[in-house]
């Protein structure tokens, strides 16, 4: 084995200066930064690079998997026990629900035919395990399991056993991105459950409540009311809790309430989430001038600057 | 196998001479320094959890400029985005200013003892952070929170660490003395 010593004296040539290399790399990076906030051109490009990572992504799971599974087998009989105890409780209390909701569902299709209005959200959900939360400080997302034959697609809403959690923005082969409602550029269209009054919950970022923005002092709004949503936008299915109203400020001096709300579902605790299939009967949205990736852009407050491809 | 005694496990100084390392090894061990970032950790881990890329990436830097410069960098950052689902070029950009910056770093750095070295790294990856906080705000995302200058002080504390653990291997003795 012989090793030489390869590094040249400084003033051999030694290709582009290191000023040079991170001036080049340096611009690359702002032009793939700026192409990526601005366009998401290179969604193909992350996928193909995402299935050459899963390996090493997989391999960094399982301890944490072979942990939970070793806690999992020394889990007592006794808490066994109580939670078995806990759901059959909460079974009953929800086998009242249950058993009037068919009933509940036939009146409305009833009164749907009569209204003449499109199909409620009746298509397939897909049950998903959390893998684990965003590495990301400046984005509240998460990523969910998915087996090989789920048909996940972009903008499908999903919800834990309380409320929704977010929207699934990015599919991977083995796995999903889930975009939290607490995130800055989420908004999800709701209506007071009381009053039936409409609005856009704005998630805030980490740290920050969601809120109402646009909202009249004299809105007929009340702190404790329960946001539901409104299904207005064709994404997220009419009627499903999603927050509920924790502050609320009126000051004469402003043309809008200040009003924030407090997530209804477990957005960064539930283990186990669902995945509503969009119905096939949804209205279809009006149409914009084409754009071939339009689910991921829903619920983007922010327009992008570029008309058609 | 004899374990190594405490005068191996410290720092090599500027005269001493280590073994020459293997590409292999810089990949092995930037490989698993890829594989502690992508844990799936959450809660307080996740917030204390430093940028061992970084911190593995700054070493080579320093230490084998002739394997690892900006360019191995950024493609390293480029493949931390896709991990990390951020945006693309984030990271990338991080890890080749860092590169860049461990090209001066390294003429001067094995000259002081290791806590003070931490503290240089401190600096630098901190200055990391700030870059990607300063790339992202521009880019529309909210500020994070304070956390989020924890990981670059609890990847500089890591520092002599990571420079003991990657130093005992290309250590001539550790090969000969033991025999």
């Amino acid at each position: 084995m012989r090793h030489i010593p390869l590094e040249p004296p400084a003033f051999f040539p030694r290709g582009p200066s290191p000023i040079a290399r991170l001036a080049f790399f340096g611009l690359v990076s702002i032009a793939l930064l700026f192409v990526d906030t601005r366009y998401h051109y290179l969604e193909d490009v992350r996928h193909v690079m995402a299935v050459i990572l899963y390996p090493l992504q997989r391999a960094a799971q399982l301890p944490g998997e072979t942990l939970s599974e070793v806690g999992n087998y020394f889990a007592s009989l006794r808490t066994l026990n109580e939670d078995n105890a806990a759901l059959k409780r909460l079974l009953v209390e929800r086998s009242a629900m249950a058993q009037t909701y068919p009933a509940a569902q036939q009146e409305n299709a009833r009164l749907r035919t009569l209204l003449d209005l499109g199909k409620r959200y009746g298509a397939a959900a897909t049950a998903v395990e959390v893998l684990y939360t965003s590495r990301d400080p400046f984005a509240q997302k998460l990523f969910v399991g998915k087996g090989p034959g789920a048909d996940l697609r972009l903008g499908e809403a999903v919800i834990d056993a309380d409320g929704v959690v977010g929207q699934v923005t990015r599919v991977f082969p083995h796995m999903a991105e889930v975009t939290l409602v607490t995130d800055k550029d989420q908004a999800v269209p709701v209506k007071v459950q009381r009053s039936g009054v409409r609005s856009v919950l704005y998630g805030a970022g980490a740290g920050h409540a969601p809120e109402l923005r646009f909202m009249a002092p004299s809105a007929d709004i009340q702190v404790g009311d329960v946001l539901v949503t409104s299904g207005l936008d064709g994404t997220y299915p009419s009627g499903l809790a999603v927050a509920r109203v924790a502050t609320l400020e009126r000051e004469t001096g402003q043309i809008f309430a200040r009003i924030t709300c407090a997530p209804l579902a477990g957005v960064d605790r539930s283990e186990y989430l669902l995945i509503l299939g969009r119905s096939a009967a949804a209205q279809p949205r009006p149409e914009e001038p084409a754009e071939p990736d339009k689910a991921k852009k829903i619920g983007k407050a922010k327009r992008r600057g570029a008309g058609t491809p | 196998m004899a374990l190594p005694n405490i005068a191996q496990l410290s720092t090599a100084g500027p005269e001493e001479i280590l073994r020459p390392v293997r590409p292999w090894f810089i990949g092995v061990t930037l490989a698993l320094a890829l594989l502690g970032n992508l844990l799936p950790v959450s809660g307080v881990a996740l917030a204390l959890k430093p940028d061992f890329v970084a911190l593995v990436l700054l070493y080579w830097c320093i230490q084998e400029p002739r394997y690892v410069g900006v360019g191995i960098a950024w493609w390293i950052g480029l493949v931390m985005d896709v991990g990390d689902g951020t945006l693309f070029g984030q990271h990338a950009l991080a890890y080749a200013f860092l590169a860049y910056a461990a090209e001066f770093f390294r003429r001067r750095v094995l000259r002081f003892p290791l806590w003070q070295q931490a503290a240089q790294v401190a600096v630098l990856l901190g200055l990391c952070a700030a870059l990607v906080l300063l790339v992202r705000y521009v880019g529309g995302a909210p500020l994070p929170r304070w956390t989020y200058a924890v990981p670059p002080l609890v990847g500089a504390f890591l520092w002599p660490v990571v420079t003991l653990v990657l130093q005992w291997l290309p250590r001539p003795q550790h090969s000969s003395t033991a025999l």
